[in-house]
């Protein structure tokens, strides 16, 4: 399958299967479509394998600069997988492969001379529960990254104010920033997670499923977020709720294993997804007929 | 079943005309529990102090009833005989408290094999501070050793070792402490004593190293070590076990900000699992307290008090205990048992102070 591009530089190309090297060529196709100096993220023929379970075949996708991109599917089609390739995470777990390419501005993360931690810190990462770490307070939740990496800034307290700022939870915690991160509700402690992820400065910002957790109330207040964010940055966000890939994501790409290896199905502009998709079954997925 | 136990039914499965009965009870039942005072109106939002805060009783079905039952007492047998034990040491060895005061605890001279009468003087000084030396050395050895051998199998060891080391672990953690003393008698020690010398020589500024004469054999230094590798197994299952209790979204939370294994492991999980290796030292040290037999076969038994760690010449109240009981008077025999007593307190509160420790770090994980 394969979406019309109408926007230079900000379409997304899904190949099926097929020849896969044919798909490739596919993908380094829609890469030189990029205007020159453009930048973002874009897998090519990326496979993921759990031991010999194959759980995702030949993804091609392009995450231009600047934009939202929902992956949309049905449980255990491998979303959360295909993520986990995006910033290295997926290789923590034993017994696990990958194959094809994943190319941050251009350069292939996965190419032998690069050291993957470094990727991390481009490519920060929510995930679909709040995981504050409950030793440290509120402050130091936020600056974690800092000292994990073992980053100097020169100042912190700028830094700090900053990203609770941009996740939209400054006002709720300017006052006890000394207390335990535990203390915090859900929403505000997803919403902490969101800035210490941007306290690294990544310039990808993937997200699981980051509002699962959350009251209508606190979705609202991430997703204002999350539209703030993607000026400066790429977001790709996983989500289960129709309504939020419609809201804030300017491209969808629909996820479905049908038993096999998870594909992609569909992907291009939100709006051709929800309105005018081109298969069959992203028209019934995303008006909720299964999944 | 709940429900059926709250319309005072003592059986599970209720007869379908009951179980209607008590479904259609339920709405009401759990709005009056909801709203206490609902009968009142308005006037419970206009007088909040009319509001009356019922008693809130949960019955418990007879299966619980008598597990319970079965628990406590089993926790009340292990009381007992707990109790019971510290009741006979104290009933035995009363008499030497009473006729030493407390200088049976501040004293250092064992003097006098017949019976009771001037000469006869008893205080356990010596033993009491070796007890601890020996103890103290072999947590400080043994503690790095554990957290490194735990943090090891549970991080870095590929799945297959990782198995293997920890059945050696179990295994190692079983082992007779005597077949320890042998082996720190035969092996350790002729090694150990090399070392002792080698840390006298460059370290002997440092007054823990400083030695009245160069004889380091039997030393608490030895015994320490012995301890050390005897206790380590325990230390290291115990750190394995929180070590592995970290949530692994806190991890991975650590990794994706750009944390390498060793970051998240010191920012992490050794803040998470601190308490609890705490109280696994200190279980280790419980051990430690009350070795006998290994440290009977490795260290001189000298009964007098030993700070120079490298000297030779210690032992602890429970190896004095065997040494002196074979040929021990029916008064000394008191007085042993009153040492023993002593031992038997002070392992009561290492343990207290573990459990106290262990609980406090498993109610901050389950915040
Ligand atoms: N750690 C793992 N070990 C083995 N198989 C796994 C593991 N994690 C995921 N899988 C398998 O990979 C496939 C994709 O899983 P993934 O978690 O990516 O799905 P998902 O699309 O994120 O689903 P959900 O919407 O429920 O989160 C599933 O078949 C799953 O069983
Ligand atoms: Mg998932």
């Amino acid at each position: 399958m394969f979406s019309e591009s109408p926007l230079e530089g900000a379409e997304i190309t899904a190949s099926g299967v097929g020849s896969t090297m044919r798909e490739v060529e596919t993908g380094r196709d829609s890469r030189n479509l990029l205007p020159s100096g453009a930048s973002g993220l874009e897998t090519i023929g990326a496979h993921a394998w759990f031991g010999k379970h194959h759980a995702i075949e030949d993804v091609s996708l392009r995450f231009p600069k600047s934009s939202v991109t929902g992956l949309i599917g049905p449980s255990g089609c491998g979303k959360s997988t295909f993520l986990r390739l995006l910033n290295r995470m997926h290789e923590f777990i034993p017994g696990t492969a990958f194959a094809g390419q994943v190319l941050l501005d251009g350069r292939d993360i996965y190419a032998p001379e690069v050291n993957a931690t470094e990727i991390r810190l481009k490519v920060g990462m929510v995930f679909q529960k709040p995981n504050p770490f409950p030793s440290m307070s509120i402050a130091d939740n936020v600056l974690a990254g800092l000292r994990l990496a073992r980053i100097k800034t020169a100042d912190k307290y700028m830094l700090l104010e900053d990203c609770l700022v941009r996740a939209g939870l400054w006002k709720e915690v300017k006052d006890r920033l000394k207390a335990s991160a535990g203390s915090l509700s859900g929403g505000q402690q997803q919403r902490l997670c969101i800035a210490r992820a941007l306290a690294v400065k990544p310039e990808v910002l993937l997200m699981d499923e980051p509002c699962s957790a959350l009251d209508p109330g606190s979705t609202l207040r991430v997703e204002e977020t999350i539209v703030q964010l993607s000026e400066a940055m790429t977001i790709i966000i996983v989500t289960h709720n129709m309504q939020q890939a419609a809201r804030v994501s300017d491209y969808c790409a629909f996820f479905l294993s049908e038993g096999g290896p998870g594909r992609v199905v569909e992907a291009g502009l939100t709006s051709t997804i929800f309105t005018n998709p081109v298969d069959p079954r992203t028209a019934d997925y995303v008006q909720g007929r299964f999944g | 079943m709940a429900c059926a136990s709250a319309g005072g039914v003592p059986t599970r499965d209720a007869s379908p005309n009951l179980q209607s009965l008590f479904i259609s009870w339920l709405p009401l039942v759990r709005f009056a529990s909801i709203w206490p005072g609902n009968d009142r109106g308005v006037a419970v939002a206009v007088e909040q102090h009319d509001i009356e805060q019922r008693e809130v009783v949960t019955k418990k079905p007879p299966v619980d009833k008598v597990l319970h039952a079965v628990v406590t007492s089993g926790a009340l047998a292990s009381l007992v005989i707990l109790g019971s034990i510290a009741g006979f040491l104290l009933y035995r060895g009363f008499q030497i408290f009473s006729d030493m005061g407390f200088g049976f605890i501040t004293g250092s001279t064992w003097e006098g094999t017949g019976g009771e009468g001037e000469f006869t003087k008893y205080g356990i000084a010596p033993m009491l501070v070796g007890s601890i030396v020996l103890s103290l050395i072999a947590v400080f050895v043994a503690l790095p050793l554990s957290v490194g051998t735990a943090l090891f199998v549970e991080f870095y060891a590929p799945p297959g070792l990782r198995r293997v080391l920890i059945s050696i672990l179990d295994l190692a953690a079983a082992i007779p402490s005597v077949i320890y003393g042998l082996w720190g008698l035969f092996v350790l020690r002729p090694l150990a004593i090399g070392w002792a010398e080698a840390l006298n020589d460059h370290l002997g500024w440092f007054p823990l190293f400083r030695v009245e004469a160069t004889f380091f054999d039997g030393s608490p230094f030895i015994g320490g070590l012995v301890l050390a590798v005897m206790i380590s197994p325990i230390i290291t299952s115990v750190a394995r076990e929180v070590f592995s209790q970290t949530p692994p979204e806190l991890i991975d939370g650590a990794r994706a900000l750009g944390g390498e294994r060793w970051s998240a492991i010191r920012h992490i999980v050794l803040p998470f699992g601190r308490s609890g290796v705490i109280g696994g030292a200190m279980l280790g040290l419980g051990r430690a307290l009350g070795e006998t037999v290994a440290i009977y076969l490795v260290v001189s038994i000298v009964f007098k008090i030993n700070l120079q760690i490298l000297f030779t010449g210690t032992g602890n109240i429970a190896s004095m205990i065997a040494l002196k009981f074979g040929e021990a008077s029916p008064y000394e025999v008191k007085a042993l048992l009153a040492s023993g007593f002593v031992l038997f307190v002070v392992t009561l509160i290492v343990n207290l102070i573990a459990t106290a420790i262990v609980n406090n770090s498993a109610r901050k994980a389950a915040k």
